[in-house]
């Protein structure tokens, strides 16, 4: 048997609840895709080798770092940036307590944040600050210090009134 | 950074990896999970020609109870096996173990076949699999053979793979008493390689297997073990020391100490789970 290796190839995944296909470079990372052929940039590039979070997504129900996947391993996924989650209220209430806890500065790191806060509340609903802390620990943020996020996300797993 | 140029190959089959591998030879690279490969492509440490991408295949998936061992296809991630009942029953070092490595992001999509492959001796998944004294199982177009630990690593990013060859599956004995099983990494942030790491794996009938990991140029089985004397004198005598990003040699040699004494003294054997 030949083998075709190939330096293009077609793509169909849906992103954010739509169907979107095309043809992509091998080369080309998923987060390379959704911020330059679908325009969503809040998904950031920061170190484009895994260890800033910036580029945070998730894919089929699993956070993933969107630098170290190719476009083209994401074929019939099902994938949500930052700019997705709508109607998640879950995702609404950490925006929400990030906005009024000041857990944002500059928002580099902010897409990345939410997309892993959010996937902890997915497995934890009430999470120790320990936990949160744990689950941020592979995103960077150059501006809050992180207290102010772990109170966010402490606050938004309460439902209630910021602390 | 961007990775330099290369093809693209999704096989449907071990089948077609094997002939994957023929056709392509040295150009060849497998990719599992990505965690590892696509940092390394990316600071252009590595250069592959071909990705053959095997993250997809069910044949290297799944996790299965056999009479004698459990064994994990190479491509179960950290995280599929951090969520398997049949781990926390019968490999609970795994779980003790997998929440050091990296973050739930990495865990997601890295792979155990990929963590042994890579053998870096800093990582933990060959470390536990040398303590609980698991075999791996290589495969290539010509048949299969098993690979005990203690041959498999051979140094830093050095494996027994032949070319041609890939992991297939990971065998973790079962044993004949109940085991218990201890696990501490030293590292600077949680997620971060170890400055240096230990896993202990003992039965009642009083056997026990303890593996030193980020000290060398690959995980170390030190003999000795239950007995904290003996084992202080093997890392003495045993272990070559290797300085890394995090750590010189008088620091590794000091922290193997640290953790010796921490897993063998007489409260912490009882502790053990
Ligand atoms: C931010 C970050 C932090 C990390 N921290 C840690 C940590 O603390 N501890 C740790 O252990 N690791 C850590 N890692 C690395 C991670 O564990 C990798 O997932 C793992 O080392 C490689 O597994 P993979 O499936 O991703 O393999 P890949 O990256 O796809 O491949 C790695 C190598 O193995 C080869 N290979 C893969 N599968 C096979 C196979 N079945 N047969 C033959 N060869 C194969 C590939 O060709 C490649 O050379 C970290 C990674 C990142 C990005
Ligand atoms: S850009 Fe992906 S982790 Fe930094
Ligand atoms: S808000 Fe600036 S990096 Fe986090």
């Amino acid at each position: 048997m030949t083998l075709d290796a190939r330096t293009d190839m077609p793509v169909s995944l849906t992103v954010n609840g739509r169907r979107t296909a095309g043809i992509v470079p091998v080369r080309q990372t998923l987060a390379g895709y959704l911020r330059e052929e679908l325009g969503l940039t809040a998904v950031h590039l920061g170190c484009e080798q895994g260890s800033c979070g910036a580029c945070t997504v998730r894919v089929d129900g699993e956070v993933m770092r969107a630098c170290l996947v190719l476009a083209v391993q994401a074929e019939g996924c099902v994938v949500e940036t930052p700019e997705g989650f709508s109607g998640d209220p879950a995702m609404d209430r950490l925006r929400e307590r990030f906005a009024t806890r000041n857990a944002l500065q500059c928002g580099f790191c902010t897409g990345g944040m939410l997309v892993a806060a959010r996937d902890l509340l997915a497995r934890e609903p009430r999470p120790s600050r320990h936990a949160i802390r744990e689950a941020i620990s592979g995103h960077v943020c150059r501006c809050t210090g992180y207290e102010a996020i772990v109170d966010a996300i402490e606050a938004a797993s309460h439902g209630g009134t910021a602390p | 950074m961007r990775a330099a140029p290369f093809a693209y190959l999704r096989p449907n089959s071990l089948e077609e990896v094997f002939a994957a591998l023929a056709q392509f030879g040295d150009e060849a690279q497998l990719l599992a999970g990505g965690q590892s490969l696509m940092p390394a492509m990316a600071l252009r440490m590595a250069r592959p020609g071909v990705l053959v991408d095997i993250s997809r295949l069910g044949e290297l998936r799944g996790i299965a109870l056999e009479a004698d061992a459990l064994v994990f296809g190479a491509g179960t991630t950290y995280s599929q096996a951090l969520r398997s009942p049949l781990v926390a029953e019968h490999a609970p070092l795994l779980a003790l173990a997998i929440p050091h490595i990296a973050h739930e992001a990495v865990r997601s999509r890295g792979t155990l076949g990929g963590s042994l492959a890579n053998a870096d001796p800093a990582s933990e998944m060959p470390a536990c699999m040398l303590a609980l004294g698991a075999q791996v199982v290589l495969r290539s177009a010509e048949g299969e053979r098993a690979v005990p630990m203690e041959e498999f690593a051979l140094g830093t990013y050095t494996t027994a793979i032949e070319p041609g060859e890939i992991l297939a599956a990971i065998r973790v004995p079962l044993p004949e008493t109940a085991r218990r099983t201890r696990f501490r990494e030293i590292a600077r942030r949680s997620g971060d390689y170890a400055m240096a790491g230990a896993a202990l794996v003992s039965d009642e009938a009083g056997e026990a297997r303890f593996v030193l990991f980020a000290v060398s140029d690959r995980p170390i089985l030190v003999s000795g073990a239950p007995n904290l004397d003996a084992v202080l004198a093997g890392i003495d005598t045993e272990v070559e020391f290797f300085p890394d990003n995090h750590a010189g040699i008088a620091t590794k040699r000091h922290l193997a100490g640290v953790l010796a004494r921490d897993l063998l003294s007489r409260s912490a054997l009882k502790e053990a789970a």
